[in-house]
């Protein structure tokens, strides 16, 4: 796991290349602390920061074909590595080294671009290929990993991050209004969007080449979903076969995950998708196994119990991490730098100590329970859409709305509100059962009421610009004929998990501290496997996850099996408005530095703030809006300012 | 006595729900909730206010929209439990 960089063309700064290449590569060192090489060839250049987890003698990079005509640079793991090599073995290749970095390299040579299709990991590389002057840029099919671009005064750039892109002179960071307004809607940029301007990632699934005639960006892989109407491919198959074959191909997954010449931990929440792959863990391998986990002062978050019960049943070597709302608050500003993104929730910033704690107890690798519940359909949003497509279908009924009080057990203020305004709450969009994003409407809607904080400035710019009008624009032309549970299943695995998950909870999170998290769940043919499985079998009445449930229900404790989705959450904007906040928040968010951003209206900043140090259980949008607002501004400060002023430091010079 | 609570409870929503300032005014009959003003975990602030600061107890039956979507609304309501209350 690592840090990729590099360039494709001739860069047209004054600085020779290799210096460009070290800047970029050094700026995401913390990716790849091991190692770091650069090469500057004839019509591009690579760079790579490694952290060495297979085959740490030979695995140097970047790597050259013999002939040295094709170079790779490669983040992430091909877990299926050793399959691909005995099959290229058989094919007549010789290897040099034990490494997966080979593995791409000769699996390239042998099949060109299509070399991605056979690969079973998570990954991101760039692959020069000088035979046909031609670069090839490619991410994993879920968006594990990152990778970002941008082209520069004919000069095409790509990182694994933001900041190392922000190397090369003449690239700067602007916050781009539109990503702001989509982040402020549906908590994620529409990729290819990035929060930055002119800025973008590549998608997951996708492939970009590069030739001195062309820029071709192209999707090798999709989420797809059978059709509502008829039985799909697996027409015919009882509960009990589909259960047993998704046991195999989890334990599958897991098992070559666990392939690795350091040692591997495991996260373990307390919650179900952890526990199961602790649980496979522990009976693939039965070493000692060490796991890790968050804990809160706060009962509303902390699922220290159910830890411990695991960890009793497991018996694995546990330690946790306490996380304060003075931790949180704290580490927030080193949070944003690494998501490069703003964000609406804290629930980052536990995840970055938790890396912390992982590092400094020796481990590079966990794995983690991440994916399972928009494989297996395990949100709460999945059974709040199917109640309000039942109470829709009967609106007269007095009983039905009630049934929203049983969907969010851990939600205080719900459990005292009414019955008619829950009913109002929920039946958001109610008129229009036909749209494509019918499931998500009730958080979207929420979510938008922060954009009431946007400066006129922001406002102006935007104009009328619809951010749900571009998703639907970006859906599959097939989405409309999945279930509506697949539809929704969708829109959480296609967006919302590469574009805040696994990467502002995810990757940018464990990578801050050298670490690199594993998600067996999203094993890309258990993700296919299971799009496959009727939905019926994934959410039976209102039991979420329920074939998953049924097919490792002997692995683990009945009251860990049975435990209803408790999602992950941590204190939110009390813990920038309460007696311990950081005193950056008052600069951050004072009336110079809102004005001089011009992302926010600085009177209705100051209000809020003034609202949430006097009330400290403020509702969810100013909840979402005080932690969106003081990332926002922390990210300018990061990136934005810095680069101002490191501008206005070179530009006397060039004006004189 | 005739109270009426209809200031305290435009000054509430004016400070902790119309935050912009190009915004100065709210009627006393605009939909809070329609308009966008306050969500449904907004209604739970404004219930917490009139408990505390005001001084009702409040049922759960009777939170609902009839009741809170506006000044005029939530005004009429707890006037007319303070009127209870004191009779």
């Amino acid at each position: 796991m690592c840090g990729i960089a590099g360039y494709f063309g001739k860069p047209a700064t004054v600085l020779p290349e290799a210096k460009i290449l070290d800047g970029m590569v050094g700026a995401i060192a913390h990716r790849g602390p091991d190692a770091r090489a650069t090469r500057v060839l004839a019509g591009a250049g690579l760079g790579h920061a490694r952290l060495s987890i297979i085959d740490l003698a030979g695995g140097a990079q970047p790597m050259a074909s013999e002939d040295e005509s094709v170079w790779l640079s490669f983040n992430g793991e091909i877990f299926n590595h050793v399959e691909l090599r005995d099959a290229l073995v058989d094919q007549g290749h010789r290897f040099r080294t034990k490494s997966d970095t080979e593995v791409i390299l000769r699996l390239y040579l042998q099949k060109g671009l299509d070399c991605v299709e056979d690969l079973n990991g998570d990954f991101s590389f760039a692959i020069w290929d000088a035979r046909k002057k031609r670069l090839m840029i490619a991410r994993d099919r879920m968006g594990v990993r990152p990778l970002f671009y941008t082209q520069n005064n004919g000069c095409l750039y790509f990182a694994s991050e933001v900041k190392a892109l922000l190397q090369v002179p003449g690239i700067a960071a602007e916050l781009d209004p539109v990503a702001l307004d989509q982040i402020f809607t549906m908590w994620f940029p529409l990729a290819p969007r990035t929060a930055f301007k002119g800025i973008s990632e590549l998608p997951p699934g996708h492939v970009l080449t590069a030739t001195p005639d062309a820029i071709n960006v192209r999707r090798y892989w999709q989420l797809d979903y059978p059709d509502a109407d008829g039985e799909g491919s697996f027409a015919g198959r009882s509960e009990a076969s589909l259960a047993e074959e998704l046991r195999a191909l989890l334990f599958d997954a897991t098992r070559i995950r666990l392939r690795s010449d350091v040692p591997v931990g495991a996260y373990l929440s307390g919650g179900l998708d952890s526990s199961i792959i602790t649980a496979a863990v522990k009976k693939i391998t039965p070493d000692a196994l060490r796991t890790f986990s968050v804990a809160f002062e706060s009962g509303e978050f902390d699922e220290r119990e159910q830890q411990q019960e695991m960890v009793a049943a497991l018996d694995t070597r546990h330690e946790e991490l306490m996380c304060t709302q003075a931790d949180i608050a704290d580490a927030f500003p080193s949070v944003i730098r690494h998501t490069e993104t703003p964000i609406l929730r804290t629930a980052p910033a536990p995840l970055f100590g938790l890396s912390g704690l992982v590092r400094m107890s020796g481990f590079k690798v966990v794995l983690t329970g991440e994916g399972a519940d928009e494989v297996f359909a395990g949100y709460d949003i999945f059974k709040e859409a199917k109640l309000r497509r039942f109470c829709a279908s009967q609106p007269d009924s007095r009983f039905r709305p009630l049934l929203y009080r049983r969907l969010y057990p851990y939600l205080p203020q719900l459990q005292n509100q009414s019955q008619s305004s829950l009913a109002a709450f929920f039946s958001a969009g109610g008129m229009a059962l036909d749209d494509p994003l019918y499931s998500h409407l009730p958080r979207f809607r929420t979510t938008s009421g922060t954009k009431l904080f946007f400066s006129e400035q922001m406002r102006s710019e935007l104009g009328d610009y619809d951010a749900l009008a571009d998703l639907r624009e970006n859906l599959p032309a097939d989405f409309t004929r999945w279930h509506p549970l697949s539809q929704s299943q969708y829109l959480e695995a296609a967006h919302l998990l590469p574009g805040y998950i696994l990467s502002s909870q995810g990757d940018r999170m464990s990578m801050a501290h050298s670490v690199e998290g594993r998600y067996p769940f999203l094993d890309h043919r258990l993700v296919e496997f299971a799009a496959r499985i009727p939905p019926r079998m994934k959410m039976r009445a209102l039991r979420e996850k329920h074939i998953l449930r049924e097919s490792v229900k002997d692995l683990l404790p009945q009251t860990i099996s049975d435990r209803p989705k408790q999602p992950y959450r941590a204190p939110d904007s009390q813990c920038f408005t309460g007696a311990d906040a950081p005193a950056y928040v008052d600069d951050r968010l004072s009336r110079p530095e809102i004005e001089t951003a011009g992302y926010f209206d600085a009177g209705a900043v100051e209000k809020l703030l003034a609202k949430c140090r006097k009330r400290p259980n403020v509702g969810t949008r100013d909840n979402m809006a005080m932690v969106g607002i003081i990332s926002t501004q922390l990210w300018h400060h990061a990136f934005a300012e810095r680069a101002e002023t490191e501008h206005a430091r070179a530009e006397p010079r060039a004006v004189a | 006595m005739q109270v009426d609570v209809r200031s305290d409870v435009r000054e509430f929503i004016v400070d902790n729900f119309l935050f912009r300032e190009d915004r100065e005014t709210v009627s006393d009959t605009e939909s809070l909730l329609e308009n966008g003003l306050m969500d449904s975990t907004g209604v739970l602030e404004l219930v917490a206010f009139l408990e505390s600061d005001i001084g009702i107890e409040i049922q759960d039956n009777e939170i609902v929209p009839e009741n809170f979507d506006s000044i005029e609304n939530i005004s009429n309501y707890a006037n007319a439990k303070l009127s209870k209350n004191s009779n």
